[in-house]
């Protein structure tokens, strides 16, 4: 019992940090988009109000996939285990002896 | 300038003091209501009661109460805004409120085009909405956008006018507008219709909820470090974290304010984007044109006769 409880918290732990790795590509999504925007605007200095606005509508939606990883790592930290444990101590509790 | 009268600066008070009023009561709700626990913990909105109702029960919960009392401060701030307001500008407040109304007017105009005109109080009461609500972080209330319910329901609100606007010509046409390139990708046509308001509702929600988390965790951390550094003071000079004065503030001005803003002008913007790209609007004049004139043809034919 002890041992499936710490099983199901340490498997979602790493479910979670392993959800975050989509981290990675807003990270260089967003970079690539900075770098461009930032060329724009040295290209044209008169332009730098709509650049900069459509640069940060860009960066938002490109942060979107990281943003559902960053979610399901929250589920998984704050609502899920207690929820598998709940589950474990039911059928647990059900089971014949 | 002319003299002010005593009626005009007594309901001046009063809107000020209305302003104000429901942050201080979110305030006093929150010393009165948190449970006293030791250390710092991540929970979620507290629900207060519930509500008994047949399918199943309302919980009243922290996010609901405070989104309601910024709602009332938005309201008085847009009376006070607009008090005493006259043809010749004679109160500093006025030249504002003409400015914001004149800002807004310009960036719907700018992105919906001339059709939604009137869509300007409702993108900038969703924008004051969202940033306040956000904002309400800054003095210790639960911000109520970092609730999925809340924004969850503004993404539901967009969805609806999303839909009201494509079935402007008639279901047939909103039906025929998923097999749009072919028709083999209906099925994906139809989830993307359905992804518009998760991704909006997750987007604002996950920014608020995770700058939430990294100043929670930062300040666990910066309790934790001066509990090792100053815990060997006698009394009270040991017991107080003292690293957690002002370092946190400086997280907060990224995540609580930029953020926050951030979120509600992006909010807007993909408002007025999707709303205004969901209407066919050539179909549509085409369409009533087509309507008037056959409309022309029926009165000729009914006076011929």
């Amino acid at each position: 019992m002890e041992l499936a409880i710490g099983l199901i918290l340490g498997a979602c732990a790493l479910g979670a940090g392993l959800a975050m790795i989509a981290g990675i590509g807003p990270g260089i999504g967003e970079g690539n988009a900075v770098a461009k925007a930032c060329e724009a605007i040295g290209r044209q200095p008169e332009s730098k109000g709509s650049v900069t606005t459509t640069m940060l509508m860009g960066c938002a939606i490109a942060e979107t996939t990281g943003l559902y990883a960053l979610v399901i790592a929250i589920i998984l930290i704050f609502v899920a285990p207690q929820m598998l444990v709940d589950i474990l101590v039911n059928t647990m509790s059900q089971l014949p002896k | 300038m002319t003299k002010t009268s005593r009626r005009f600066k007594l309901v001046d008070t009063f809107y000020i003091v209305m302003m104000i009023l429901p942050l201080l009561v979110g305030m006093g709700i929150q010393v009165l209501t948190k449970p006293q626990s030791d250390g710092i913990a991540l929970t979620g909105a507290r629900i207060f009661f519930t509500i008994p109702m047949p399918i199943q029960n309302f919980p009243v919960t922290e996010s609901q109460i405070n989104s309601l009392l910024v709602t009332v401060t938005i309201f008085f701030f847009c009376l006070y805004m607009v008090h005493g307001i006259s043809e010749r500008a004679k109160l500093k407040r006025q030249l504002i409120a003409e400015w914001i109304v004149e800002q807004v007017d310009k960036l719907v105009h700018e992105n919906m085009g001339g059709v939604f005109r009137g869509y300007a109080p409702f993108i900038v009461a969703m924008l004051a909405l969202s940033a306040v609500s956000s904002l309400s972080s800054l003095i210790g209330l639960f911000p109520p956008t970092s609730d999925i319910n809340v924004v969850g329901g503004w993404a539901i609100l967009v969805f609806i006018l999303i839909t009201y606007y494509k079935f402007k010509c008639g279901p047939l046409y909103y039906l025929k507008s998923f097999t749009e390139p072919v028709a083999l990708l209906a099925p994906i046509n139809f989830l993307s219709e359905f992804a518009t308001p998760i991704s909006m509702s997750f987007r604002h929600y996950g920014n608020i909820l995770s700058g939430t988390v990294i100043s929670t965790l930062l300040a666990v951390a910066l309790s934790g470090l001066s509990a090792l550094v100053f815990g060997w003071l006698p009394g009270l000079f040991g017991e107080l974290p003292w690293f957690r004065l002002g370092i946190p503030a400086i997280l907060s001005i990224y995540f609580d304010v930029f953020s926050g803003c951030l979120q509600a002008f992006i909010f807007a913007m993909l408002t007025m984007m999707n709303v205004a790209g969901a209407y066919p609007q050539e179909e549509h004049e085409a369409r009533k044109q087509k309507k008037l004139l056959k409309k022309q043809r029926k009165n000729e034919n009914k006076q011929v006769a």
